[in-house]
């Protein structure tokens, strides 16, 4: 039991991130102390919300290029709605933001079910028109901080128990997606489409609906870290969060999810997401140039993706192994 | 998501099916561009401006052609954009220690070569699946380039360097395009000619049923790799001399278009299926519209969301066809 425990994907990746915190506490005790832990976290919040959402695109055997370019229309949606209508309260903007994001989130789901063009290609295509379109919503014009209602901007600072609403929201997410993929018909149809599509369909999942219903929880995800992301850093512009789905894609492949489907769990993108969030946030700490970043997360996706190869060859359907394990011998 | 091939009765004759070829389309799409594009804009017609133009597209489709193999073949390469920017530092590196210009030349081929490679490896030795590979050569061919220039720019190119991206080979025919020309010619004889072309469109089809015919699915997708890599050097000489400087940010986005040109010339996404006449074609296509909106005053970005949705179209309305035929 003990034993089955340690080997898991994530025991060992937790395990990387104690290792590489207590390196850096060698040469920078600062880092580690509570507070700028807390910190590390809330920057890494953004990631933690998208990675889970792709972490479920990725179990269907589909893969999501367009989470930045969502994140981004929709930020820069709502922050002209905050301009032209400062008075609209939090819970609407919030509320517009998911839905917007959920919606961009299915034309991706109604492309890849409805006419099976292959994922890859619906998002890459989707991605390039969601940025193209922030240009034409706004003109090409930034909207600034001082733009902005200070409720809007104030939303995501506030702290509730010490913790920022923008780790709240992180937190709050991993709790529901754990329950909703463990606990709940979609989820484990999720599992199942992406472990193996064919039995599913025998056993009477709609593979391309539930490939739909992946893809707008990801729209929906990046929709609201889209409003948190421009409410926090106070801009939006064309280019705001570009390249991120490289790192959303990242951390999943970090966090043990298999770019087959089928494997993979919120645990797991979580733990990615604050792999690549602690050695981000270290970078400047031990005094290496920003720029490192990009070939960073680069490498870590491919030692990650060779790692997950070799771990996975043996492991088959998971829910059958899962099965088994529980059947008394 | 596999598609059912029914085996008619009686074959269509070649005329006919030539006619209503995916090709013959592309042929008529680009006529039609064109005469418009000419109808909207009086400098247009210009041959010097359509010489302008050929730029538009003759970089990224020397790296379509090798991609066209590629997908046939059932991969997909998303780091060449990354890997004309390593290529181009490389080179701008080289020129800081005082290379001349065939020097720099090779240097841009061999990294490109060299990238092709670990790709290759990493998806025919190691088993990953491509599209997860490259996204991750993406990030770290690019990264690397971050790291060495930052936010610099590498300056100071030798003066015949310049040949490659300006120079004329006659008139108004670029050595750009020449190249693009022989190019085209000789991936198309490869392609449609040789024992090499079949292969790849066996693998593309069914690779278990190629590895028990006979034929090295590893080492061939091995070699496609290196190709892709290769015209990527190849298009980051071009590139590089024609802008006379290197920035990390260099053919940002690239990729996207190169795999619209592909899919836009009629090669399956799936694998086994295209030619590339399609992707000639779809080249001038996307070079023709790119400048026909240019000469619009429409924004670059703007240009994307056509370029975006032209890739989603072509995919989508021959399955709506299909969907409507059928009903």
């Amino acid at each position: 039991m003990i034993l089955r425990w340690l080997a898991l994907r994530e025991t060992i990746l937790f395990g990387a991130i104690l290792v590489l915190l207590g390196v850096i506490y060698t040469r920078f005790p600062a880092f580690v102390a509570p507070n700028n832990l807390i910190r590390v976290f809330n920057d890494t919040s953004p990631l933690i919300l998208l990675a889970i959402g792709q972490m479920i695109v990725i179990l269907t055997r589909c893969i999501d290029l367009s989470v930045a370019a969502n994140l981004a229309l929709t930020g820069m949606v709502v922050a002209m709605l905050n301009v032209a209508m400062p008075e609209l309260p939090i819970a609407v903007i919030l509320l517009v933001a998911v839905c917007l994001g959920a919606m961009l989130g299915m034309v991706n789901g109604i492309l890849v079910w409805q006419l099976q063009i292959p994922p890859i290609v619906v998002t890459l295509g989707t991605m390039t028109i969601f940025r193209g379109l922030i240009f034409v919503i706004s003109d090409g014009r930034w909207v600034n901080s001082h733009q902005m209602s200070a409720a809007f901007k104030a939303f995501p600072r506030s702290t509730i128990l010490g913790l920022p609403m923008l780790s709240w929201f992180a937190i709050l997410a991993v709790i529901l997606f754990i329950v909703v993929m463990n606990r709940t018909t979609l989820g484990r149809a999720f599992y199942a489409v992406g472990g193996n599509p064919h039995a599913a369909t025998y056993t009477g999942l709609n593979v391309g609906r539930t490939q739909f219903w992946a893809f707008t929880i990801s729209g929906a995800l990046a929709g609201l870290t889209g409003y948190l992301w421009v409410s926090r850093f106070g801009v939006a512009y064309v280019d705001i969060a570009g390249g991120f789905e490289l790192d959303v894609v990242a951390a999943c492949v970090i966090g043990g999810v298999a770019i087959v489907g089928g494997v993979g769990t919120v645990t797991g993108a979580l733990l990615g997401a604050l792999f690549l969030g602690v050695i981000k946030n270290a970078l400047p700490v031990v005094n290496i140039s920003p720029f490192w970043q990009m070939a960073i997360s680069g490498a870590a996706i491919i030692i990650a993706v060779g790692f997950n190869a070799r771990s996975g060859r043996d492991k088959g359907r998971i829910i059958l192994k899962r099965a088994e394990a529980v059947a008394p011998t | 998501m596999t598609q059912i091939r029914t085996i008619p009765d009686r074959l269509q004759s070649p005329w006919a099916r030539r006619l209503k070829s995916w090709e013959s389309l592309l042929l008529v799409v680009a006529v039609t561009i064109f005469f418009l594009n000419s109808m909207a804009s009086p400098w247009f017609l210009d041959p010097w401006n359509l010489s302008d133009a050929t730029f538009n597209f003759t970089e990224k489709a020397m790296i379509a052609f090798a991609m066209a193999l590629l997908i046939i073949s059932g991969e997909i390469d998303l780091s060449v954009a990354p890997i004309i920017a390593l290529a181009s530092t490389a080179m701008g590196f080289a020129v800081q220690l005082g290379f001349g210009t065939p020097a720099l030349v090779l240097v841009g081929l061999g990294v490109g070569l060299l990238c092709g490679a670990f790709n290759g490896v990493l998806v025919t030795r190691f088993g990953l699946p491509s599209i997860v590979v490259t996204i991750g050569t993406m990030s770290l061919f690019r990264g690397i380039s971050y790291i060495v220039l930052g936010d610099q720019a590498f300056r100071g190119y030798p003066v015949d360097f310049a040949f490659f991206g300006q120079g004329y080979v006659w008139w108004v025919i670029t050595f750009e395009l020449t190249l693009f020309a022989v190019l085209a010619v000789v991936f198309g004889i490869v392609l449609h000619k040789t024992n090499f072309g079949r292969a790849v469109y066996a693998i593309g089809n069914n690779p278990v049923g190629a590895a028990f015919s006979g034929i090295r699915v590893a080492r061939v997708k091995f070699i496609l790799f290196l190709l892709t890599g290769l015209m990527s050097g190849v298009a980051a000489i071009c590139l590089t001399s024609r802008l006379g400087s290197t920035r990390p940010s260099i053919a940002m986005g690239w990729e996207l278009e190169i795999v619209t040109m592909v899919v836009l010339g009629g090669v399956s996404i799936l694998g086994g299926a295209g030619t590339i006449p399609g992707v000639v074609l779809a080249a001038f296509i996307m070079g023709l519209v790119t400048f026909g909106l240019g000469l619009l005053n429409v924004p670059g970005i703007v240009m994307s969301i056509v370029i975006g949705a032209l890739l989603i179209s072509v995919i989508a309305l021959p399955r709506l066809w299909e969907r409507w035929r059928v009903r």
